[in-house]
């Protein structure tokens, strides 16, 4: 408990620490790899802790997204105000579907999830006059106070920190421990007088409000919204960011995004084959590290899984 | 005082008809068994008592309020318990978190976001373990003990919700002999110190004879006898049925 303790502190203070390299490029790729970090680990409460399988939740990250964008540029509003209103309209719309996307279970939850995913990309792709379509939205109005990367770069990570920290807080709660028990035994759980589909909506709810987060700290992050984040696409790269690091642990998320974004950077820079390249990655972590590298390494530190 | 009143109960499950009219009343503190031979219908009467299916016939009320139709979530908070036939806990928790979790939820606790969980119910979800002989095994993870350990623990956790009324479905099935022994001893032990009243289906005729003091038979989904075990060894439907040469032997 004490080392991972230090060992946040330890890598927060490293964080801080980025911008004082000096390169752009580190601290452009450092805050998207927050950003990612933060979206796989709100994916990881449905898929780890729920065992819920989503492949919708691109959904979340993307209105979050568009809906920041709208909220400062098309009406203006100032940032304080955008930003958290951005993500209750995300919170409202994942209660909404999840209401539904609950009521059934394993490969038909997924299914659903996946067509209100497509749902939202299709409204994102055909409303032109609100979205820009195909282009996407262009020139958002982002406050000057985030307008250099290196105050961009510390306001994601205060927010990522913070939504960070109330995930740790809510899976080690008492809801946590009943969301886990929802996944393990799903039938148990409602013969101890749990209501189920009420827990998995709320941690629906919750993922797809801090997907919501993620999204819009991106918007602000490219001045900018592209159709393609909506794409179902964006809900596998989460999923594979999770199960890459490892959806057993609670940092798992955070490790799988940090590497896979560093890899498409990298890898896009000589080949122009990376889809290949992440699918033989992914394939190698299957069979030899099937709890993900948080997992493996865990393991190797003798330690065992939650 | 009747706890369980169960009135015409009919299943049918698209044409089959696995229950037909059944109706029975248990008495508080009655330590009810249901015998059949496999597929009488004891677990579909089973899952009708306690919401997972919903009776296509009939009424089942508990203390005197209609629970038909109700989710098995609602029934358990009114204070019906259950244990399963198939092994039924959570493999990949710990077994102290097994039994937390339902103290937590017990306490209606189950969506308090901020509330760490490792702290809570510390006390009665020991004194719980104790009372089924797993205080050793706490932190043991609960998929890996023996069958015989997690029906105990599953009967821990039915426990937690303070049922007045507990099902149990096969509560020996699968054990060994001398894990079956002591296990109806826990049983009947726990019924007495907590007065409970226990519905139970059982395959093992001892089992059966020692613990209940009221037997109904089922059979092809009709209940085709009810009385005191003296009864129903003497009772000559019975015999043919299902029992064999068993009532012989012990008579």
């Amino acid at each position: 408990m004490n080392k991972s303790i230090t060992g946040t502190a330890l890598l927060v203070l490293l964080l801080a620490l980025v911008p004082l390299a000096g390169s752009r490029y580190l601290i452009y790729l450092v805050t998207e790899i927050q950003i990612f970090a933060l979206f796989a680990l709100s994916f990881n409460l449905l898929l780890g802790y729920g065992g819920l399988i989503s492949f919708g939740h691109a959904a979340w990250f993307s209105i979050g997204a568009y809906a920041s964008a709208i909220l400062l540029t098309t009406l203006g509003w100032p940032f304080l105000l955008a930003f958290p209103a951005a993500v209750a309209v995300t919170a409202l719309a994942a209660a909404l579907i999840g209401y539904f996307c609950v009521k059934l279970t394993e490969i038909y939850f997924s299914m659903l999830t996946l067509a209100f995913g497509q749902l939202v990309w299709a409204i994102a792709f055909k409303w032109v006059s609100v979205t820009g379509g195909d282009t996407g939205f262009i020139g958002v109005a982002v406050p000057e106070f985030l307008d250099s990367p290196v105050r961009f770069f510390y306001f994601s990570l205060c927010v990522v920190l913070l939504c960070a920290t109330v995930l740790w807080v809510i899976v080690r709660s008492a809801y946590g421990m009943t969301l886990v028990a929802t996944r393990e035994n799903r039938n148990r759980a409602e013969f101890i007088g749990v209501n189920v589909r009420r827990v998995q909506l709320v941690a629906f709810t919750l993922a797809g409000t801090f997907a919501g987060v993620a999204g819009a700290l991106f918007t602000v992050f490219n001045h900018s919204v592209f159709v393609e984040t909506a794409w179902w696409s964006t809900s596998a790269e989460v999923m594979i960011m999770s199960i890459l690091g490892g959806v057993g642990s609670f940092v798992g998320p955070v490790i799988g995004a940090a590497v896979l974004i560093f890899l498409d950077r990298t890898v896009t820079e000589y080949t122009q084959y990376w889809p290949s390249v992440m699918g033989v990655i992914l394939l190698a972590v299957l069979f030899f590290m099937p709890t993900g590298i948080a997992g493996f390494l865990n393991r190797r530190r003798g330690g065992t899984r939650r | 005082m009747s706890v369980l009143t169960i009135n015409d109960l009919g299943m049918n499950f698209s044409g089959f008809q696995a229950l037909d009219g059944i109706s029975l009343t248990l008495q508080e503190g009655e330590r009810h068994a249901i015998l059949g031979p496999n597929g009488a219908g004891k677990t579909t009467f089973f899952n009708c008592l306690t919401g997972q299916i919903i009776p296509t016939r009939g009424v089942v009320s508990y203390k005197g309020r209609r629970i038909t139709g109700l989710s098995p979530s609602r029934i358990v908070r009114r204070g019906i318990g259950r244990s399963f036939q198939r092994i039924n806990i959570y493999p990949q928790m710990s077994v102290f978190e097994n039994v937390q979790v339902a103290m937590i939820a017990h306490e209606g606790m189950s969506f308090r976001l901020f509330r760490k969980a490792e702290a809570l119910f510390r006390e009665e979800t020991l004194q719980m373990l104790e009372l089924v002989n797993l205080t050793e095994d706490e932190t043991v993870t609960a998929g890996l003990m023996s069958y015989g350990k997690q029906k105990q623990l599953e009967l821990a956790i039915a426990l937690c919700s303070e049922p007045e009324l507990l099902l149990l479905d096969e509560p020996t099935a699968g054990m060994s002999p001398q894990e079956t022994l002591d296990s109806i001893a826990l049983i009947a032990d726990i019924a007495e110190q907590r007065q409970l009243t226990l519905l139970f289906t059982e395959h093992d005729m001892h089992v059966v004879f020692t613990i209940a003091d009221r037997i109904s038979v089922l059979h092809h989904g009709e209940l085709v006898a009810s009385g005191t075990p003296q009864e129903i060894r003497a009772n000559d439907d019975v015999r043919t049925i299902y029992l064999g040469g068993y009532a012989d032997d012990a008579a």
